[in-house]
């Protein structure tokens, strides 16, 4: 053996893989998917081209239609509802990434490997909040442009988006549980197209819930997506606060969303790691 | 990892799957630098036996170890120790070949140039330096395997499972890919192989375990299982249906055993070599059945099959490894 070679066998030694923390590994499967997306940046049109039409169809289609109790008019009113929306859809964001690497054998090749095996759910996790934060920056700017303005405090506009991020984490978790459910992409297309609208339209995303059938009024009062959107409307100052005949999540928003998203989560994190734990043991 | 301790050993695996029995009582044990072939058809159970040995999949019930480390008790070990390659794993198509190996060796923990160094040796010796840079989708079947071994070899792992590392190759990258094993296994590595391909265990493994429908029929050297199998066939196809019986007829007159496959108008029986099939040809020859085809067929997966269970290999079960998994 040369000199060489001993050189190399003995640095060789010394390099046997350290310890990684969760944190860490978690980290290397985010860069992973975000190298997806400079790959495929059409993945981003969820969070991009979609909403921005939406802001721009219902702002200038239906918003001449649809009166509002907002001072800034309908598409200040608006923009909370499309923000909301987005956030809501990084359940999407997650199921559609997390079924294709189930179907590819990418999970099974993570989880062969010395790391904890949270890292797989972890790193997808948050790469989806950062896809949806992408999401939720394209619809600040586009909002800016088309009238929507934060008109109160700075620790209240902070708090509303803090809100947003705290339900895309509930939602992460939903996700998740479709992702580990469904056996392929179009199955998670399908599923989460006809469940996601509807909860994000039946409530006061898109138009004032006093127009609704008393019953679908009820159910859209009580849709946690509403307390959501209310609780930002009201932080950036774009409505006032619900009077005293309003629903009672309407009248306590931020604490209503607080309240769902921990509930939420609650009920749908152990139900989604036993399905993701089932798929992936299988 | 002591000397005399097996590389991979499995111990009355049994995996069940509802109702159905996907492992029913697999056992072997295999010494450390040898090649473990596991045969069988799909859906017998090979792909399923490797996700418990890799730790994927808990056992109903049995054990296994894996350089020494408990498969059910010691996880974190067994992954220390092992890569895992092919059907049940795979490589990430949206990211380069360079992006693969730096991903899984960030995760087992190596640093930045650790990696880097690797992987410029590994894609050199898989010869893959020229498409370390392009994204997997553009790469062709046989340097997509190769890659996937490269990213499982990045930690240097003693054990390596292969689950059918050349399925769906052309016969070309097959043996090239033959050729990469054979070096990692002189240089030490213990490989679990899966394969329905007779051929390829017989290339590779030391030892091969036969196994169908969750159980293991047959065991010994490529030697050993190809003689249990019998001597070599002849094949023969008649052009026309109706000449079967009389085909069947003059082919007993030179082999006592024959088989009828009435769909394929195909007959076989038994040859020893090539002497034996020009006796046969000369006999139809005379005759008046118009033969669309004739040949030798060596013993293949199918025959071991046919001859250890009564029934043919690509017969699958109900349930394939696909469900399963």
């Amino acid at each position: 053996m040369t000199a060489l070679d001993h050189a190399r066998t003995g640095s060789d030694a010394t390099e046997r893989p350290r310890r990684s923390s969760l944190l860490g590994q978690s980290l290397v499967i985010v860069r992973r998917n975000l190298i997806h997306i400079k790959r495929m940046p059409e993945m981003l049109l969820d969070v991009t081209i979609q909403p921005v039409m939406f802001v721009l169809l219902f702002a200038f289609v239906f918003g001449g239609a649809i009166g509002t109790a907002a001072p800034g008019g309908y598409r200040e009113w608006l923009l909370p509802g499309i923000m909301a929306q987005t956030i809501a859809f990084s359940s999407f964001i997650v199921a559609v990434g997390l079924t294709s690497d189930l179907e590819k054998g990418i999970v099974d090749r993570l989880r062969s490997l010395p790391i904890s095996r949270a890292a797989v759910l972890v790193g997808r996790s948050l790469s989806s909040l950062i896809h949806s934060s992408i999401g939720i920056v394209v619809m600040s700017v586009t909002g800016l442009a088309v009238g929507w303005r934060i008109r109160g405090g700075v620790a209240d506009a902070v708090l509303a988006y803090g809100l947003l991020v705290l339900f895309g984490f509930t939602m992460i978790w939903f996700g998740i549980l479709v992702g580990s459910a469904m056996r392929s992409v179009e199955a998670v297309n399908g599923l989460m197209f006809t469940t996601m609208f509807p909860i994000t339209f039946v409530a006061n995303t898109f138009a004032p819930t006093e127009a609704m059938p008393r019953w679908l009024q009820v159910v859209a009062e009580w849709n946690p997506i509403s307390s959501l959107v209310q609780a930002t409307r009201e932080l950036w100052g774009n409505v006032p606060p619900a009077g005293p005949d309003a629903a009672f999540p309407l009248q306590h928003p931020v604490l209503m969303t607080v309240v769902w998203s921990v509930v939420l989560t609650a009920a749908i994190a152990p139900l989604a790691i036993r399905t993701f734990v089932r798929r992936t043991e299988g | 990892m002591r000397d005399d301790q097996p590389a991979v050993a499995a111990y009355d695996l049994v995996k069940r799957f509802g109702d159905t029995v996907a492992v029913d009582g697999v056992s072997f044990s295999q010494p450390r630098g040898s090649v473990l072939g596991l045969l069988g058809p799909n859906g017998a159970g090979k792909t399923t036996t490797v996700r418990m040995l890799a730790t994927l999949t808990t056992p109903t019930s049995g054990t296994g170890t894996v350089a020494g480390h408990d498969i059910v008790t010691g996880g974190e070990g067994v992954r220390r120790s092992m890569g895992l390659t092919g059907q049940a794993a795979t490589v990430d198509e949206l990211l380069t070949g360079r992006e693969n190996i730096w991903l899984i060796g960030s995760l087992y923990g190596l640093d930045r140039q650790t990696v880097a160094r690797k992987s410029d040796e590994l894609l050199e010796r898989f010869s893959l330096s020229d498409a370390g840079n392009r994204v997997v989708k553009t790469y062709s079947g046989g340097m997509r395997r190769r890659l996937d071994l490269a990213v499982s070899l990045i930690a240097a792992p003693p054990v390596l499972f292969l689950d059918e590392p050349t399925t769906g190759l052309d016969p070309r990258s097959r043996v090239e890919l033959w050729e990469v094993l054979r070096d990692l296994v002189r240089e030490g590595t213990t490989l679990l192989l899966t394969t329905q391909y007779l051929e390829e265990a017989d290339q590779l493994a030391d030892n091969i375990v036969v196994i169908d429908k969750g159980r293991i029929i047959a065991e010994g050297t490529p030697l050993q299982l190809k003689e249990q199998a019998g001597a070599a066939s002849v094949v023969l196809t008649v052009s026309h249906a109706e000449d079967l019986p009389e085909a069947e007829r003059l082919l007993r007159e030179c082999s006592p055993e024959v088989h009828v496959d009435v769909g394929a108008r195909q007959l076989t029986g038994q040859a020893d070599g090539l002497a034996d099939m020009t006796r046969v040809a000369a006999r139809f020859d005379e005759s008046r059945i118009v033969l669309d085809d004739i040949g030798l067929q060596r013993p293949s997966l199918d025959d071991v099959f046919l001859h250890l269970t009564g029934h043919r290999a690509e017969v699958e079960d109900p349930e394939t490894e696909e469900e399963a998994s």
